[in-house]
């Protein structure tokens, strides 16, 4: 006889069949390396943050006491070793709740007690699924979203995901209505929606969400008595230069916002933030008391090593140093990402404009032969085994159109990158060549780009350009009806 | 609408004397032949059902809220909880809805604990006893901790790591590589390292294939995955008691699976019985619940006793018979301190022809190498598609690579382990002697146990009543008066009371007489009384 297994165990729930992963195996099967393999493909869909390591080097040489296993940390061992209480150390969490305040500029104030440990943002996303659903039961979540999602919130938990389009037609801005439809559309259907989910900055746009919006989600929650969960991991990823990030946390303390606090929840990590996704620190913050209670006897099944605990409390209550190395992730993000767009629009390709975030939302809808999501993934095949770079395609995060991909910059030196736009150049020219005219940029538009200073350039221009030859009204590419939204 | 449905109007609202009025006239038709009857039994049954229609959607919340599945006191404690409204969301403009509610795990967790290994443990922290800052504080017996090697590491560390841990030297240990993303299942160097280990914790008796190696974040995340593998929401593991009470919480508690007692008796020296796990099999399939495992710890918690060769080769015909899976958390096999021999399933495999196929190891580094802080676990099966699905399942409980780092030179210097191993275990047979004679002065005897960091001590002459409640009393008393935590055999679901778990390597040689005299405070009043 064979083992019986749990429907859990045999089911498709870790989603590692979907097309999605095809690109990964590409990359792992011939990764690139700069001496050793320089025709390899690039890595270009894990948003992973590498720009700041030196910072963290440096600390980390000047302040040997925050690791046990130095000479100056070492009488610290046993009693850290020994520590196993789920609330974590005291200075753990208060470094936390301190840090998540700076990166909110201080404008809000984070509380010790209600920080609980998970096993990373993906332990944290699960845990509160298991605090506020049912099996069954459902979130609303905007399209497009991080793919991990479908995952990690239904797996184990039993709990659905229903899709809220944003349409490209208006930047993908969640709408009122899209929201009150989706509700309507999940009641008709006995679905039970038991809260809302965000990732505010998004992934895999980069925008952020203004306050107004904000505050309009906040107010949607309340008037239906739903959950809201805030993703803001990529919190202290907005580049420099831009306004500042509003955070929830933020909006439900200002006076006129009408807010029951029971409903608020965030996630958080410093996976993107700082760059530490292998020290598996996922932060569960929630203002409803029986959820903190509930999470943190949960935090048993992901509780954070308690010598990662150590060294994120010495380095995170260390102001002097976060202060400088949140200015200065700001920084080479916001340089990175002008770099990378500048380089992109030199051969005509567009992005959604954006201000935060490990990569950008990239335009490619010119290049589809048809508007479908068919031709995405023809595109997409194309990328990865002609121009071979690992970028994933916007059907893999929901997006109800086609010809978006999301390109991750700051897991890559200078070099690399400009070795990526080289091989896109490279690519652009070689398509234009064979290209139909409507798909062939008139030669005064790169006379027009040459002529910009690269940092005055604003993407807005870039749309004008996007939406004149390839996507003017009367473009038979542009917004056709045959498109399929995919929910 | 129902507020001016014809059925409800006043009419029903009228002294009894006219309703019964309207019911008897047209009973008197029937009795002319009217048609009556129809009307006399139509009527007051639509009144009764349009009434309790009426009363039913004026009762519930709101349209958009359904009964709550649980019952209503816990969400009575969930209004109780101090909520931080900024304005009361009963100004909004569709009204109240009531409290935001959670998910039934939510609300079961919420409820106060009666586990008494719990209140214990809490009543220690806030009143815990300091050999010089608080020596009337609670001395901690409650808690599985072993404290007694490490100054081992601290000499290991001191000798074998400078900054290279933290990568400050750059090159391939600098920083960039440890803090990314790693295979969630564990490093390869680590798993090999953790083969080679847990080998020589068991005597190189048995030996570990780091291809069948899951790491975890802690033993408690591998148990819970594993779970999640071998069973669906509503299956049950047998469990034999006494068992740890952490299983009771860490189990069911997002699986959704139920743990069934198998009891086992002191005269077995609380082996467990073929014939007990047939019946607790036979009696869950009649009513409907399918065992889909079995659940042990060996060596044993609480007792400390080692499965017998036999037994475990009883098991695995009976796992075979009814076609269900073993989970073997063995993770005090290197806490081993008689002059018995452990035997892992692994040896057991490695060198029978048995279906490997249902069984499933965990192990730990929480007890064996006294670093639960650390958070590291380990499944260990046969079974290629549960390895399959539990290694993606470690996405949500990884070991953070910082503590990888540490860990692969310390287990792959197999010096060091070897010396670790060895004097752990002459320590801890130090402890649990000194514990178990002075047990013995007060006439408290113990199970022949040669595991673990505690002793099973028979304490049922000590106790008012041959019963919980009596166990329970003793317990207060030894909490309260002798100011000692001990784990309850109730807790454990021990069948024979009077029995407790007493936890002895986070003590001190000098502590034990201490414990001993507080003990006596007890003993003796119980003796005089009793």
């Amino acid at each position: 006889m064979v083992a019986i297994l749990s429907k859990i165990a045999t089911s498709d729930g870790h989603g590692e069949k979907s097309p999605y992963f095809d690109g990964w195996k590409a990359y792992e099967n011939n990764p690139y390396h700069a001496t050793e393999n320089p025709d390899g493909v690039i890595q270009m869909g894990l948003a992973e943050n590498q720009l700041c390591f030196d910072l963290v080097q440096d600390w980390l040489k000047n302040n040997p006491q925050a690791s046990i296993c130095s000479a100056e940390g070492l009488y610290k061992f046993r009693d850290i070793a020994n520590f196993q209480d789920y609330h974590g150390l005291t200075e753990f969490r208060n470094a936390v709740a301190n840090f998540m305040g700076r990166v909110r500029g201080n404008r809000v104030t984070f509380d010790s007690n209600r920080i609980v440990m998970s096993g990373g943002a993906t332990g944290a996303h699960e845990t509160v699924a298991f605090c506020l659903a049912d099996p069954g039961d459902a979130f609303l979540v905007p399209t497009p979203y991080y793919t991990g999602f479908d995952r990690d919130l239904r797996w184990r938990t039993g709990v659905q995901l229903v899709p809220v389009p944003c349409d490209s037609s208006n930047g993908f801005k969640i709408t009122r209505q899209a929201l009150e439809a989706a509700y309507e559309k999940a009641k008709e259907d006995n679905i039970r929606i038991k809260g809302l989910l965000i990732t505010n900055p998004s992934n895999p746009l980069g925008t952020f969400l203004d306050r107004d919006t904000l505050t309009s989600l906040v107010s949607f929650i309340n008037e239906k008595n739903i959950h809201l969960i805030c993703d803001e991991i990529y919190a202290a990823t907005v580049f420099a230069g831009q306004p500042d990030f509003v955070s929830v946390s933020e909006i439900i303390e200002e006076e006129n916002v009408v807010c029951n606090k029971d409903l608020i929840h965030v996630v958080y990590s410093l996976s993107k933030d700082m760059g530490f996704p292998g020290f598996r620190v996922g932060i569960i913050y929630s203002y409803n008391d029986a959820v903190v209670s509930c999470a943190r006897k949960m935090s048993s099944f992901g509780l954070v090593s308690s010598q990662t605990q150590h060294l994120i409390a010495a380095m995170l209550s260390d102001n002097e140093f976060v202060d400088k190395f949140i200015a200065e992730s700001a920084k080479r993000l916001a340089t990175r990402y002008k770099q990378f767009t500048w380089g992109l629009e030199q051969v005509g390709i567009g992005c959604l404009k954006s201000n935060a975030g490990l990569f950008l939302w990239m335009d490619l809808r010119q290049l589809l032969k048809e508007q479908t999501f068919e031709a995405e993934i023809s595109l997409w095949r194309v990328i990865i085994n002609e121009v071979k770079l690992n970028v994933s395609p916007g059907s893999s995060f929901h997006c109800p159109n086609p010809g978006w991909f999301r390109v991750c910059f700051a897991n890559m030196d200078y070099q690399m990158m400009e070795v990526a736009l080289s091989r896109i150049r490279t690519f652009m020219l070689k398509n234009k060549e064979s290209a139909t005219p409507t798909t062939t940029r008139p030669k005064k538009k790169l006379c027009w780009q040459t002529s910009n200073l690269r940092l005055s350039f604003s993407s807005r221009r870039i749309d004008d350009i996007m939406m004149s030859p390839c996507m003017s009204p009367h473009s038979p590419l542009a917004q056709s009806p045959l498109v399929r939204a995919r929910n | 609408m129902t507020r001016n449905h014809p059925s409800t109007r006043p009419e029903h609202r009228k002294p009894a004397g006219a309703t019964a009025m309207r019911l008897v006239v047209p009973l008197q038709g029937v009795v002319q032949g009217r048609g009556g009857l129809i009307l006399g039994s139509l009527i007051p049954c639509a009144l009764f059902y349009f009434l309790q229609f009426y009363l039913k959607r004026h009762r519930s919340p709101g349209p958009s809220s359904s009964d709550p599945p649980s019952p209503s006191t816990s969400s009575s404690n969930l209004a109780e909880l101090p909520r931080t409204l900024s304005r009361s969301s009963l100004s909004s403009t569709r009204g109240s809805f009531g409290p935001a509610r959670v998910s039934s795990r939510a609300n079961s967790v919420a409820k106060p604990t009666d586990s008494l290994y719990y209140i214990g443990l809490d009543k220690v922290k806030q009143d815990p006893y300091h050999r010089t800052d608080n020596p009337e504080g609670i001395i901690q017996l409650g808690l599985a901790e072993n404290n007694l090697c490490l100054d081992l590491f601290e000499k290991w560390v001191s000798e074998n790591l400078t900054d290279s841990i933290m990568g400050t030297n750059g090159g391939d240990l600098s920083i960039s590589s440890i803090a990314m993303y790693q295979p969630f299942d564990g490093m390869l160097e680590l798993k090999v390292a953790m083969a080679g280990f847990m080998s020589q914790v068991m005597g190189q008796r048995a030996s570990f294939d780091p291809s069948q190696i899951i790491l975890t974040a802690g033993a408690t995340p591998a148990i819970e995955i594993l779970s999640f593998c071998v069973a669906d929401h509503g299956n049950a593991f047998l469990v034999p008691t006494p068992y740890y009470p952490g299983f009771d919480r860490d189990v069911p508690l997002r699986t959704g699976v139920e743990l069934i007692p198998v009891h086992c008796r002191s005269s077995d020296n609380f082996i467990f019985s073929i014939s007990a796990l047939d019946q607790a099999f036979n009696q869950a399939r009649k009513r409907g619940v399918k065992v889909r495992g079995i659940l042990i710890s060996n060596p044993a918690n609480p007792v400390g006793n080692i499965l017998p060769r036999e037994t475990i080769y009883d098991l695995l015909d009976f796992a075979r018979e009814k076609n269900i899976h073993i989970i073997s958390d063995e993770i005090y096999a290197g806490s081993t301190y008689g002059s018995e021999e452990f035997i892992s399933m692994a040896e057991i495999l490695d060198s029978e022809d048995f279906d490997k196929s249902r069984v499933h190891i965990v192990y730990g580094l929480s007890k064996d190498l006294c670093l639960p802080g650390f958070r590291v676990g380990v499944i260990y099966s046969y079974n290629e598609s549960v390895l399959a699905a539990a290694k993606k399942l470690t996405r949500f409980a990884s070991i953070s690579a910082l503590t990888q780092r540490l860990l692969i030179p310390m287990l792959s210097d197999t010096k060091f382990t070897q010396e670790y191993i060895e004097t752990n275990r002459k320590r801890i047979k130090k402890m649990y002697d000194s514990f178990v004679a002075g047990l013995k002065q007060l006439g408290i005897k113990c199970a022949n146990s040669s595991s673990g960091l505690y002793c099973w001590a028979d304490m049922s002459d000590l106790i008012p009543s041959y019963s919980e409640k009596g166990e329970l009393e003793l317990w207060d008393q030894l909490l309260n008066i002798a100011k000692i935590n001990v784990t309850p055999g109730s807790a454990c679901h021990c069948i024979e009371p009077g029995w407790f778990r007493c936890c002895f390597t986070t003590l001190a040689q000098e502590d034990i007489p201490v414990v001993i005299e507080r003990i006596r405070r007890v003993a003796e009043t119980s003796t005089a009384s009793g």
